[in-house]
């Protein structure tokens, strides 16, 4: 019975516990990607985390841009992080905010140095800190140690039908015994947003969430565009989707049965166990790099029609339902739960199956989308730097 | 396989076909439980995953599924017609 497999992970200093055990280089803005990437160039399984911002930005986006590289230098897959920015002073920013969790975190700025000495510099450290990552042991490890994290993506009329059901399923077991999970999608759950409200646990966090969701709507219908064929894509119409209440009825299936404890801005880490909303866009690598940086350290991601995606800090998990694309994009696909549609799999056996690949999956086995190189790492920009 | 279209909910107007359907196919459209609830002919080809219309809709009608409107029908459907963006459209963001 998958549930009752044994699973093992790394815990961390704080008492957190991931599921890899990465040294990760962490560059603060744009053009620090290169030392970033020089150092991982140098050091065996050192893993450089290059995105495009981090310069001139400013209020809100600047500080969700700090969460979120902070966030993905404090996940417990990390086991220790080298920061590399262009000046001292925001890059020892991170370096400290990550610091706090107790794992070996070492900065270093360009400026007054150049890249060549940087990469000297942050290569030796980096050496230590795989060395010590390497003697790092797996331990066994409870359901309720752990936070995940679920999203759909390149959805079809599949996911309502079976694979959201399935990991709604999964959630209920996980939640059962005290693990944390995130889930989010602001603009897609329009038209199922009455479902998620009536499932808070009390009226304050319906209220925000209400109001989150109320927000994003403003938003959308301010910008006076039509947002068919963004909402739902042209994927999700290609697989039958024809409206976003028909795709958001299919979207929130996900929760299962669980009340939600908290509403979390992009990027936070919930406060307590249970189920939790982020509000994030639906826009797959940006939710995932999120729900990441939150402190999630496995990834459930439902496709009907194909979304590829991956991450580079944590394992995301591939279910499909589809036969046509479980048959036509079997490496991408970690679970096949194409039964549940011919009405040969119940819901309880594809959780177990869900269960199953999770546990092998926190074990160490690679995901399709980790073997497949899939690090997608995308910070969300909520407007134009000055 | 016995049935060829899946119902969330037994009250829904539409079905979701389970494999592609071909013009003139008859469909046995059943819900989760595997209750047999209507069996209607395709009208024109419908891909799989996509929604057959298990009774008449009017123009104008809201189109139930999951027990709950997915949008309206902007033109009149007849049983057995494919129900997608051509004849449906969301009331958000409208």
């Amino acid at each position: 019975m998958a549930g009752e497999m044994k699973m093992t992970g790394y815990k961390r200093e704080n008492g957190r516990v991931g599921v890899r055990n990465y040294v990760a280089v962490i560059p603060v803005d744009d053009i620090s990607n290169a030392a970033a990437e020089g150092v991982s160039y140098l050091i065996r399984d050192v893993m450089a985390i290059p995105h495009p911002y981090g310069r001139l930005q400013f209020g809100d986006d600047l500080d969700l841009t700090f969460n979120t590289l902070i966030g993905t230098g404090r996940n417990p897959n990390i086991a220790a992080a080298i920061i590399i920015g262009i000046e001292p002073k925001w890059t020892e920013r991170i370096a400290n905010a990550i610091a706090e969790t107790g794992k070996p975190v070492a900065a270093f700025s360009i400026e007054r140095y150049g890249d060549l000495k940087t990469i000297e510099l942050a290569s030796r450290k980096a050496k230590e800190f795989i060395q010590y990552a390497s003697e790092v042991p797996r331990v066994p490890i409870e359901m309720a140690d752990l936070m995940v994290s679920a999203k759909c993506g390149e959805s079809d009329t599949t996911l309502g039908l079976a694979s959201n059901p399935a990991v709604g399923r999964v959630l209920d077991r996980m939640l059962a015994k005290g693990a944390t999970a995130i889930f989010g999608e602001t603009s897609e759950v329009t038209g199922g947003e009455d479902v998620i409200a009536d499932q808070c646990i009390n009226e304050q966090v319906r209220n925000e969430f209400m109001k989150t969701f109320q927000d994003y709507q403003d938003f959308i219908i301010g910008t006076g565009a039509d947002l068919l064929g963004s909402q739902p894509t042209e994927g999700n119409i290609r697989g039958g989707l024809s409206t976003i209440e028909e795709k958001a009825m299919g979207n929130v299936e996900k929760m299962g049965k669980n009340k939600v404890q908290s509403v979390l801005t992009p990027a936070e880490a919930p406060q307590g166990k249970g189920l939790h909303f982020m509000d994030t866009s639906s826009a797959a690598a940006e939710m995932v790099t999120l729900c990441a940086a939150a402190g999630s350290v496995l990834h459930f991601f439902t496709t009907g029609q194909g979304n590829i995606i991956g991450n580079p800090i944590i394992p995301v998990m591939k279910i499909t339902a589809n036969p046509l694309t479980a048959e036509t994009m079997s490496e991408h696909v970690d679970v096949d739960i194409t039964d549940m549609l011919r009405l040969e799999m119940t819901l309880d056996q594809a959780a177990d199956k869900v269960m199953d690949v999770m546990g092998h999956t926190i074990n160490g086995r690679l995901t399709a989308a980790e073997a497949l190189r899939h690090n997608e790492f995308v910070l969300t920009k909520l407007y134009r730097s000055a | 396989m016995k049935h060829g279209a899946l119902m969330h909910e037994v009250e829904d107007a539409v079905a979701v076909v389970v494999t592609d359907v071909s013009a003139g196919i008859e469909v046995t459209a059943v819900t989760l439980e595997g209750k047999e609830i209507a069996r209607v002919k395709a009208t024109g080809d419908i891909p799989l995953g996509h929604k057959i219309a298990v009774r008449d809709i009017a123009s104008g009608e809201e189109v139930i599924e999951y027990g709950r409107s997915i949008g309206k029908a902007t033109t009149g459907i007849k049983t057995g017609d494919h129900v997608h963006t051509q004849n449906i459209k969301s009331v958000r963001w409208a």
